[in-house]
């Protein structure tokens, strides 16, 4: 029984250092950006300069922006295009459903890498070329499976007696899927909606290859700043972001329930 | 009667299904075989002779020893990280899954999976400023210490290992998680009381029962650190170029898309086929 509770306290022990690991980098990335020095010299001397400075700096409110307006059209397109495609997996059966249901598989699993160079190649060949345009093909994309199948899951927990019991009380089909179908699934819908934000919010590798010198996402612009050689405007950036996503999974966590089956 | 009905419920599920669809056959289906066939063209968008259709695009991996060495040496980075990985989140998986319970299991498992969710740029970010020389690493050492050290991991391989492993460990967390949920407390029970040791629960039962969600884990690790290429960029400096990279060069420095297109598609395949290789076990799991 002894080694029982040595062995539990070393596993909780472990489990400290894991949380440490994961998150000192992200606390020091967060200090530093409240550091006077711009060399990211110890000891801090705090600060709040670096953040005011952002204000000024039009190209990172024009990124910010950017990846704003592109994440939150992404969302919009995305859910609309994702639950409809989820509805119909779950009410119809038809030939070749199985297939397409696999065929969500690859923009998930195929490395952005391949997936973003391929997409520039591709709309450059049809002459969409680069730029926030095809940004938002390329994010609605990746958004897409990642909605339908959380949607999906949603639609798991639905009883189709619900619908059918609608239906014969003459309800029409639209209003079957406004007033029965919807309101049931709208926890999934919403974590559907949020993953949507985050997968485009986030997004670095395909944005970086679709996007024009000049017009691009906030991660873009860390990027070609970062390879310049840092400064602690971007920690104070990066700060905002990281708080801004984590703030976001939290509440996607609550809708999606993680963990818990 | 039934089937004109039935034809209204096609209709109606092409109606539904074909929006999100067209999208993906746009954005991601054709792209995918626009570049199968770029990657047999002699000249991208940007030359001004005759294209032509060949196979120098891929003759040039397979002749040069350069770019297979490449491949090679980042399938062993996606090696070294996905046992990494494997090895410090079972464990880690284990506490939150078998010897925490209720809501603090509950806050404790979002707590290791939120930084996976949260942008990877800006935490490989932070790790370049944790790894830099004269740094963080350097003070608390020195504080700790005795003596004075220097360390100095930015832009090495190991500063690689670490963002990497940094990035990828709460997939392995996750997936394993799932499938020690799973596992019944009272076979581990019965397996004690019968007088079975640890060791034997471990290697007979536990292990043998998470396999899938270790499986699921590995792949989803191994699959895009062979194609990273922000990573080693960051942290690895010099050291850092890796099949990815030499991907990224192809198509925003040196403009050599078909090239890049074939590399592209070279590694593809083998993601493919890992994924082939992986599939009996996953598919074992559902």
């Amino acid at each position: 029984m002894a080694m029982n509770r040595i062995l539990m306290r070393l596993g909780r022990v472990y489990l400290g250092l894991i949380l440490v690991f994961l998150y000192v980098p992200i606390m020091v990335m967060a200090a530093m950006s409240f550091n006077a020095s711009e060399f990211y010299q110890l000891p801090i001397v705090f600060t709040t300069d670096w953040y005011a400075r952002l204000w000024n700096n039009s190209a990172i409110l024009d990124a910010a922006w950017n990846s704003i307006w592109i994440a939150s059209v992404t969302t919009i397109i995305a859910t609309a295009l994702g639950t409809a495609a989820a509805i119909a997996f779950f009410r119809y059966d038809f030939r070749g459903k199985a297939i397409l249901q696999v065929l969500l598989f690859p923009p998930i699993a195929i490395p952005w890498l391949i997936t973003g160079t391929a997409m520039l190649i591709f709309f450059f060949a049809i002459g969409i070329g680069r730029g926030s345009r095809a940004v938002l093909l390329g994010h609605v994309a990746l958004a897409l499976p990642y909605v339908i199948v959380v949607v999906t899951a949603r639609l798991r927990t639905f009883d189709p007696q619900l619908e059918e019991a609608a239906r014969s009380l003459g309800a029409s089909s639209w209003e079957v899927t406004r007033f029965v179908t919807l309101p049931w699934i709208a926890p999934g819908v919403t974590a559907g909606a949020l993953f949507a934000f985050a997968v485009s919010f986030d997004q670095f590798v395909v944005s970086y290859f679709l996007s024009k010198p000049g017009d691009v996402t906030l991660p873009v612009l860390i990027y070609s700043a970062i390879r310049k050689g840092f400064t602690p405007e971007i920690n104070a950036v990066s700060t905002i972001i990281i708080v801004f996503s984590m703030a976001m999974m939290v509440v996607v966590a609550r809708y999606a329930k993680f963990g818990e089956r | 009667m039934g089937a004109t009905l039935r034809q209204r419920d096609n209709f109606r599920a092409v109606l539904l299904i074909s929006p999100a669809y067209l999208w993906l056959l746009v954005a991601v289906f054709l792209p995918l075989s626009a570049m199968l066939f770029f990657s047999f063209l002699s000249e991208g968008p940007f030359g001004d002779g005759a294209r032509q259709l060949v196979l120098q695009n891929y003759l040039e991996f397979f002749e040069k020893g350069f770019y297979s060495k490449l491949l090679w040496r980042s399938l062993k980075l996606g090696a070294v990280v996905t046992a990494l990985c494997l090895l410090i989140g079972f464990p880690c998986a284990y506490v939150l899954a078998k010897t925490i319970k209720g809501r603090w299991r509950e806050a404790l498992f979002l707590l290791v999976i939120l930084p996976f969710w949260s942008n990877s740029l800006v935490r490989i970010f932070s790790w370049a400023i944790v790894l830099r020389g004269n740094g963080v690493i350097d003070a608390t050492l020195n504080k700790l210490l005795p003596f004075e050290v220097s360390v100095n991991l930015m832009f090495t391989y190991s500063a690689v290992v670490i963002g990497l492993v940094h990035s990828y460990l709460p997939y392995v967390i996750l997936t394993s998680y799932l499938t020690l949920q799973a596992i019944d407390d009272s076979l581990i029970d019965a397996a004690r009381s019968l007088g079975a040791p640890r060791r034997t629960i471990l290697l007979r039962i536990i292990l043998p029962l998470s396999l899938p969600g270790l499986v699921a884990g590995g792949v989803l690790v191994f699959v895009p650190v062979v194609g990273s290429f922000m990573e080693p960029r960051i942290l690895g400096g010099r050291a850092g170029t890796f099949f990815g990279t030499v991907i990224e060069d192809q198509f925003v420095a040196v403009f050599n898309w078909p090239l890049g297109a074939a590399l592209s598609f070279t590694l593809l395949a083998v993601v493919l086929l890992i994924l082939a290789v992986a599939s009996p076990v996953l598919k074992r799991a559902q």
